[in-house]
């Protein structure tokens, strides 16, 4: 309570006022999608109505398994958890090895290379695409999953991230390790990694989100797009048929936003975390 | 860059190997780092040198490269379509970012510990955030189409047809940048709202005691002491505007003309639709100083406005 507040009823009322406002907010806020869902489940005639409608003549599930066949859509979904997963493995390996490298071992040159990585999240990747497709070209990765899944898997953000949970473990465990005769690749691997099991997590969720996103690189290195397409290349070609086909659209997108909210709704705590400590995880 | 600061401060109080072990264990931290720094070196360094290089040759997508020295650049700088990208992504920043901004932080400043369940209006501002972006701007496509849901409900109520969105030069811009807005504001407000959240309750309290209302509270007390951290999400929102791409590509394909290309959308135009690799490459360094000059005229303006003494 403040000191100058009102009788407890205005202030009561003034609350529920508010709160009722904030609840609008968040509705309207969420209209598109709620839109998304009931343009999946109509037929098309229903879509496009004046006045809109949120339920149409029909409740049409098998939309859903409409946009499967119309496009290989099951495809684009296992070829995203495919290079979701590999790339997300790359990215927290590598990034749990340096992270401890850059917080609990001295060595010298340390600050300049963290420097150096960190300096490296300043160039966007829309910059480096023409570059990265010659070289595809020469390893001959273009159109595969290693050409989705490598070049991007390095981002220093996994450092940074990895290197600030280090630095919070307390130097003691580091010492009685190594006073019961473990080397640093024995204290990594049995002291540090376990500990830092929820921050590896954090890393692995955003890893896995930006992959399972990603779409200007799938777009440009991509040829065969029926066998080696991710999701949001996959959602493209709903378009590239000129005939309009928003019920098997909206189904199509629906089906593709649900493991990103499904992981924000079990993880919001790790992914709050994440955001908060670093600032740019997922951007 | 308060994070990295705090961090090297704690870096600074690792306590020291003796002198005899840190020279063993000199080689362990090089061999660690050593995967993610060539990855790093090899995918990012490399390639960033070499959109330099492509940039002085005429590069075609298949076939033998040729010198141009600066001709790819005074091209790009003379042709009046490169003009007219950097001024729609401009106008995209110029509109989106100042938006997100004060949305974010008007409902970080609305969602007080005293609001029951703001984790959860937290998380559904955040939803669109972490869905695929493709998956947005489709549904957005929707919602804009000419007796979609705006349109028929502007007929519905107040009797008028709305402007057709995505065909409308005038309007065109305003849609990308209201979807964009949508989806990205959820991202700030988190961070926002934690930074708030680490506001002391005695500060508050004090400014209560003195008679400051609300308004007065936020502007001198809160947002003082959080200004560290909406310095840094006003540059990651500005440097991730500079590079939009995936709105305007889907929702109106650059159009109507070239009311809408942004410079990224340019870029994969020259390389991967004309297979001109040297312009695409010399217009992606001119994008990445841009970047870089807007960084440092915000790192110099920081002083008059963000405080990390609190």
């Amino acid at each position: 309570m403040t000191l100058s507040s009102p009788a407890p009823w205005a202030f009561r009322i003034r609350q529920g006022i508010g709160y009722a406002l904030l609840c609008l907010v968040a509705l309207a806020f969420l209209t598109p999608l709620i839109f998304m869902v009931a343009t999946s489940l109509k037929a098309p005639a229903d879509i496009f109505t004046v006045p809109p409608t949120l339920v149409g003549s029909e409740v049409r599930w098998k939309n859903y398994a409409e946009a499967f066949t119309f496009t290989p859509f099951l495809r684009y979904l296992v070829n995203g958890v495919i290079v979701a997963t590999a790339g997300t493995a790359i990215t927290v390996a590598v990034a749990a090895l340096s992270g401890y490298a850059f917080s609990r071992l001295r060595w010298r040159g340390r600050n300049l290379v963290f420097a150096a990585f960190l300096a490296t999240l300043m160039i966007p990747q829309e910059v480096l695409v023409v570059p990265m497709y010659i070289m595809m070209q020469k390893l001959s990765w273009v159109n595969t999953f290693t050409a989705l899944i490598v070049p991007w898997a390095f981002t220093a953000f996994g450092a940074f991230l990895l290197r600030q949970f280090f630095l919070t473990i307390p130097h003691e465990l580091d010492d009685a390790a190594r006073v019961d005769g473990a080397g640093p690749v024995r204290t990594f691997l049995s002291v540090m990694l376990p500990l830092a099991r929820p921050s590896l997590a954090v890393l692995a969720v955003f890893s896995f989100i930006s992959n399972w996103n990603s779409f200007i690189w799938p777009l440009v290195v991509i040829n065969d797009v029926p066998k080696l397409a991710t999701v949001p290349l996959g959602l493209q070609q709903f378009f590239s048929s000129q005939s309009s086909n928003w019920h098997l659209v909206m189904a199509a997108s629906t089906v593709s936003m649900a493991p990103t909210v499904i992981i924000l709704i079990l993880l919001q705590r790790h992914l709050v975390r994440g955001i908060v400590t670093s600032g740019f995880g997922g951007r | 860059m308060a994070l990295m600061t705090r961090s090297a401060t704690a870096a600074k109080n690792n306590r020291a190997t003796p002198a005899g072990q840190q020279a063993r264990m000199s080689w362990w931290g090089p061999g660690f780092a050593l995967p993610h720094g060539a990855g790093l070196l090899f995918f990012t360094v490399v390639p960033i040198v070499a959109t330099l290089v492509i940039s002085f040759f005429n590069w075609p997508l298949l076939g033998t490269p040729s010198w141009v020295g600066t001709g790819n650049f005074a091209k790009i700088l003379t042709d009046p379509i490169f003009r007219r990208v950097v001024l729609n992504t401009l106008l995209f920043v110029v509109l989106y970012v100042p938006l997100n901004l004060v949305i974010s932080l008007g409902l970080a400043a609305w969602l007080t510990p005293r609001i029951k369940g703001r984790h959860i209006f937290r998380v559904i501002f955040f939803i669109p955030a972490i869905t695929p972006v493709v998956a947005n701007v489709v549904v957005w496509r929707l919602l804009y189409q000419p007796n979609g849901l705006i349109d028929a409900t502007l007929q519905t109520t107040v009797g008028v047809h709305a402007p057709n969105f995505l065909g409308d030069e005038h309007w065109a811009m305003l849609a990308i940048v209201a979807m964009s807005v949508w989806q990205g504001f959820g991202y700030n407000l988190l961070v926002f709202s934690a930074a708030l959240d680490a506001v002391p309750e005695q500060l508050l309290d004090a400014a209560r005691i003195d008679g400051a209302g609300p308004w007065t509270t936020f502007w001198r007390i809160k947002f003082p002491l959080i200004s560290p951290s909406v310095f840094f999400a006003t540059m990651l929102t500005l440097i991730t505007s500079f590079q939009v791409f995936i709105q305007p590509f889907i929702l109106t394909r650059g159009g109507p003309g070239d009311a809408t290309v942004s410079i990224v959308q340019y870029i994969y135009n020259q390389g991967f639709a004309l297979h001109k690799l040297g312009i695409a490459s010399a217009g992606a360094w001119v994008l990445f100083v841009i970047i870089l000059g807007v960084t440092a005229v915000q790192f110099l303006g920081q002083r008059r406005w963000v405080h990390y003494d609190a």
